[in-house]
């Protein structure tokens, strides 16, 4: 038992490498923050596409939606990181790892806002028009609303999917929280920093993860 | 012009690397099959478990599928491969790789079939065990065959995304196609292999990402 502890988890460890996982930790913060937004942003721009009258338009997106769902986002991240010095552009790891990260999160929110907007009663955009807004009034202040309420669950859902998948960054060894805990699990032999870093994850996700199942649980029995 | 043909498309490159290319793509073939039979039969049978409504084991199933959904599989494969050794637990990088997607797709599996047996009027249970059908019996032949209409779209897109994350392999050591490729690149000082290992990717990926969708559009409107 002593063992298992000096090994998983020692406090020496802790206390010694705290700082180097919480800045670890408010890296991935960092990420977050900014594929988030972004994602979201790309993910409503596309599911308007898919959405519009055009069929040209429509046909793309499923295209790229398809695409993109299909792509492990780790190798986007590693051809991105190689392959584009080869183009002149010299992006450093933190441009490598947002372009990925959007790219992959911006076909899932795609989806997700293009459910939302199907859900939405094509009377209400009519309604909308003919109080004289104009169509990308009635996007803005009727469907996108309605759409999003409807499929809140599921966007939240696919967040807490962005910020786990921050960690690929560890793999072009940008030190965010689980580069950081491989890092000091290298220097000291010990389980502690890993142990340390899921138990940090799941602090931050877990009451996300929770309001997640409410939201589910409660719209499935409105639905009964 | 040329440059960029001869470092992304570069034909001598390809065929000398595409045995390795090859024997990787078997890798993540095999180690993605069979990540989705074990994922997919423990989520199905923790949601069945959980059917019984006995308190114990609904919170430890509850706490299961909530610890592995927060944690990100690249940091339970870092788990598996780097720290439990240091407790005298060792498994090769292959083993850590499909025992921890296994786990993390066993665990959103786990909520969708529940999600989807919770959405089964409860009349159908009653009915069914009213009629002599043995609780297994109402399970198999009632209640899975209406909540795998509920279940099939959110299970085959998580599926998907979880099981793509065989690539993630490559970060502990098992020559699936990617860590093959970024070997045979840093060999070569070409890019070609890289572009193989994607396209290897979408020759797997793609048709279940369009048959998934198809299946989508065809449950949504029943």
């Amino acid at each position: 038992m002593d063992d298992f502890l000096q090994n998983f988890v020692n406090w020496q460890i802790v206390e010694r490498y705290w700082p180097y996982l919480l800045r670890g930790l408010g890296q991935t913060a960092m990420l977050s923050a900014i594929a988030i937004p972004v994602g979201i942003f790309a993910g409503l721009a596309i599911a308007l596409m898919a959405t519009s009258k055009s069929r040209l338009l429509r046909g793309l997106t499923v295209v790229y939606v398809d695409f993109f769902r299909a792509f492990p986002p780790l190798v986007l991240l590693i051809l991105i990181n190689a392959g584009l010095p080869h183009f002149g552009l010299r992006l450093p790891p933190l441009g490598s790892i947002i372009v990925a990260l959007l790219l992959n999160s911006s076909s899932y929110y795609g989806e997700i806002f293009r459910a939302g907007l199907l859900s939405v009663p094509r009377g209400l955009e009519e309604a909308a028009r003919a109080t004289g807004l104009s169509t990308l009034q009635a996007a803005m202040h009727v469907r996108v609303p309605i759409a999003t309420r409807n499929v809140l669950p599921d966007l939240l859902s696919n967040t807490l999917e962005l910020v786990k998948l921050t960690s690929i960054a560890a793999v072009v060894t940008f030190v965010e929280l689980t580069q950081a805990a491989r890092v000091v699990q290298g220097l000291t032999f010990n389980a502690t920093p890993i142990v340390i870093a899921a138990l940090l994850y799941f602090i931050v996700l877990w009451p996300l993860a929770r309001l997640v199942s409410r939201l589910e649980t409660r719209s499935l029995s409105a639905r009964r | 012009m040329d440059r960029i043909l001869a470092q992304f498309f570069n034909a001598e490159v390809a065929a000398q690397y595409l045995p390795s290319m090859a024997s990787g793509f078997a890798v993540t073939l095999g180690l993605a099959a069979l990540i989705v039979v074990t994922g997919l039969s423990g989520g199905l049978a923790l949601a069945v478990a959980r059917t019984f409504q006995l308190r114990a084991v609904t919170f430890a199933i509850v706490a299961y599928a909530d610890i592995l959904r927060c944690l990100p599989p690249l940091t339970l494969m870092f788990m598996f491969y780097f720290a439990f050794p240091l407790a005298g637990i060792s498994m090769s990088g292959m083993t850590a790789a499909w025992l921890a997607l296994s786990l993390v797709l066993a665990a959103f599996s786990e909520e969708i079939f529940w999600t989807a047996f919770l959405s089964i009027n409860k009349g159908q249970w009653e009915a069914a065990r009213s009629t002599g059908l043995s609780f297994g019996q109402t399970i198999s032949h009632v209640i899975l065959p209406q909540a795998m209409r509920v279940a099939i779209p959110s299970l085959t897109n998580r599926t998907i995304a979880i099981t793509k994350g065989v690539a993630l392999a490559s970060a502990v050591a098992v020559p699936e196609m990617l860590g093959e490729a970024i070997a045979a690149t840093s060999y070569s000082s070409n890019s070609t292999p890289l572009l193989m290992a994607a396209a290897g990717y979408m020759i797997i990926f793609l048709p279940l990402a369009i048959f998934s969708r198809r299946l989508e559009t065809r449950f949504r409107w029943n």
